[in-house]
């Protein structure tokens, strides 16, 4: 009996694939692979150099608690706590206003929009996270600075950051809404609850893990913007806490005044400062996306 | 209805209605500032390669230069940036583990994270000193080639827009990818299993199902892609030299200024009302521009969805 199963009487059905066809297939697993390793190329090298050159005037104490106003552009020493300060108090600024603004319109897209009106707003808010930072600064430059004849400050830049973080909050809280399950609305329904009630007690608890996810990342990245920054407020060397009046630095625009200012000669006091600022915004950001993370976890609504 | 159901509903209506009239808001504002600026203009705004605004008095300025510096350098951005991010977007649906896709899709997401003052600052102080001897190389070498002959600022071929496409197309990779990946995903299982029951290899089962499926979202997304590169603000006016005299001439190792660019290294100018309302019209311009690749981009993708 065994020797009829050794010797099939029938030959496979299964041809061998040819080799050009093998070839191809090998020839482009092995472009694919590539084009991913090309992608993390860049992203490793610029880790690198900010961390690598960033580090080396980041464990000094008065790198976090003093400001540049009292050395000379060319003298090492000094921090960037007015600049720190600055990216803190325009982001936070930021937040308050385009979180709410934010929430609100994925509440209407998720809740209530029907029809022409929710689609144009959808659009809208895709439009919106297209526009490029540059044109939002000259937009709060329209308004605030010449229509309203204000001076430029930390809030106009604030308020430009306002028009970059409110799509990228709509978006993510958008998504967060949308896979609360129907049953706990209409089970709040059933018990008599307003809609509006069962929103903001049963459908935003639900989704809020999510969504502080999804703030934060917004936040973390509206606080690297340049580009409002230049128009909108001029740089200061000094620590100014008055977001709405003076002068006021930020991590980006430090980076970018010691590139306008100093000599940029690997290990130049200018290069150190630069590096500096870039690995402290990016250590900022890092802790803001940790924060994120932990919140959401504590609030997240508990499995059995 | 209840009274606090009608409220909130107006209020997140309201709130819907307030993202729609923003749009309309920024234009209307950019183009008061921008009409007293053009009026004072002595020279055609659209076809004028100079840009002169220091005398209020007599302004002649033109966005000739600055559209075409935006178009070579976004255009060069996504000619790398559109196969490599294929390349990755299949590599994360079609080829990795599916227990490794997640933190590698992560990882070309933190792309994204940078802020774009990094990667100016990396572009011009680490990655074209780098790579200059092979810049020289191609300057030298393919001079006869009229996109590579000598540029308007060499000896130098850093500041170049050869330079600052390829780091555009770092910079714009992140969004292609993950817009693409999504689509890709999507591709119906029926598809694959029936290419598969056919004995296709895994390069087939791509060309025959998931890259039909996907092609007009991946085409979307990287019209997304453009239209962050035509919008990038400081990276660009970082990294690009001005030239001094010579126009932009179409060749890579050219310097100048896009749009953003132009308008991020004149802020000082803006204490002046009208030479501010010409960086205001040059805004206008690219908030036009990136509305109406946006606007395709979008069109695109939900036809697809659908």
């Amino acid at each position: 009996m065994s020797t009829t199963l050794e010797r099939p009487a029938v030959t496979p059905a299964f041809q061998q694939v040819s080799t050009s066809r093998k070839l191809k297939n090998g020839f482009a697993t092995v472009l694919v692979w590539l084009s991913f390793l090309i992608a993390v190329v860049p992203l490793v090298w610029v880790l690198y150099t900010v961390i690598a050159n960033g580090i080396k005037r980041l464990p000094y104490t008065n790198w976090w608690s003093e400001d540049f106003g009292s050395v000379l552009p060319d003298e090492v020493g000094g921090g960037v706590l007015h600049a720190v300060i600055g990216t803190l108090l325009q982001g936070l600024v930021c937040a308050v206003i385009a979180v709410p603004i934010g929430m609100l319109v994925a509440i209407y897209l998720v809740e209530y929009g029907r029809g022409k009106l929710a689609r144009l707003t959808t659009f809208m808010v895709d439009i919106l996270s297209g526009v490029p930072s540059i044109v939002a600064a000259l937009f709060i430059y329209a308004l605030w600075i010449t229509t309203l004849g204000l001076p430029r400050s930390g809030f106009a830049v604030s308020l430009a950051l306002v028009l970059l973080m409110i799509p990228v909050v709509v978006r993510s809280a958008e998504e967060m809404l949308r896979i609360v399950p129907d049953d706990l609305r209409e089970a709040s329904y059933a018990l008599g609850v307003p809609k509006w009630k069962t929103i903001m007690k049963i459908v935003l608890p639900t989704a809020l893990s999510g969504i502080i996810g999804g703030i934060m990342m917004a936040l973390a990245r509206v606080m690297g913007e340049t580009a409002p920054l230049l128009v909108l407020v001029g740089y200061s060397a000094y620590t100014n806490w008055n977001i709405f009046d003076g002068e006021q630095a930020a991590l980006p625009l430090v980076m970018n005044n010691e590139r306008a200012t100093n000599s940029m000669d690997p290990g130049s006091v200018g290069f150190d400062r630069i590096w500096g600022a870039a690995l402290t915004l990016v250590l900022i950001i890092a802790l803001i996306n940790l924060l994120a993370t932990v919140f959401s976890r504590l609030v997240a609504p508990k499995k059995k | 209805m209840r009274a606090g159901d009608r409220i909130f509903q107006n209020l997140t209506t309201g709130s819907g209605i307030f993202v729609v009239a923003l749009i309309g808001l920024i234009g209307i504002f950019l183009v008061i500032q921008a009409i007293p600026a053009l009026r004072a203009n002595h020279a055609n705004f659209l076809f004028n390669h100079g840009w002169s605004t220091n005398d209020p008095t007599n302004m002649a300025f033109g966005i000739a230069d600055l559209a075409e510096v935006t178009v070579a350098t976004s255009v060069v951005a996504l000619i790398i940036a559109m196969p490599i991010s294929l390349g990755i977007a299949l590599f994360l649906t079609q080829y990795a583990p599916s227990r490794l896709a997640r933190p590698f899709a992560y990882v070309v997401d933190l792309l994204a994270a940078v802020p774009s003052i990094i990667f100016g600052l990396w572009g011009i102080l680490v990655f074209a000193p780098a790579i200059e001897p092979f810049s020289q190389w191609i300057n030298e070498t393919f001079a006869w080639f009229p996109l590579l002959a000598p540029g308007n600022v060499e000896p130098n071929v850093r500041g170049t827009i050869f330079t600052a496409g390829i780091v555009l197309a770092v910079m714009i990779l992140p969004i292609i990818t993950s817009l693409s990946r999504e689509v890709f995903q999507r591709t119906p299982t029926t598809h694959i299993e029936g290419a598969l029951a056919l004995g296709a290899t895994r390069w087939e089962v791509i060309r025959t199902t998931v890259l039909p499926f996907g092609k007009a979202g991946y085409i979307g997304a990287s019209m997304l892609g453009l239209g962050r590169a035509l919008g990038e603000t400081i990276a660009l006016a970082v990294i690009l030299l001005i030239p001094q005299g010579r126009n932009f001439d179409w060749s890579l190792f050219d310097g100048g200024a896009t749009f953003a660019s132009k308008i991020a290294q004149n802020y000082s100018e803006f204490n002046n009302p009208t030479s501010a309302g010409a960086y205001i019209a040059a805004g206008l311009v690219l908030f036009v521009l990136t509305f109406l690749v946006n606007f395709a981009a979008r069109s695109i993708i939900a036809k697809k969805g659908d």
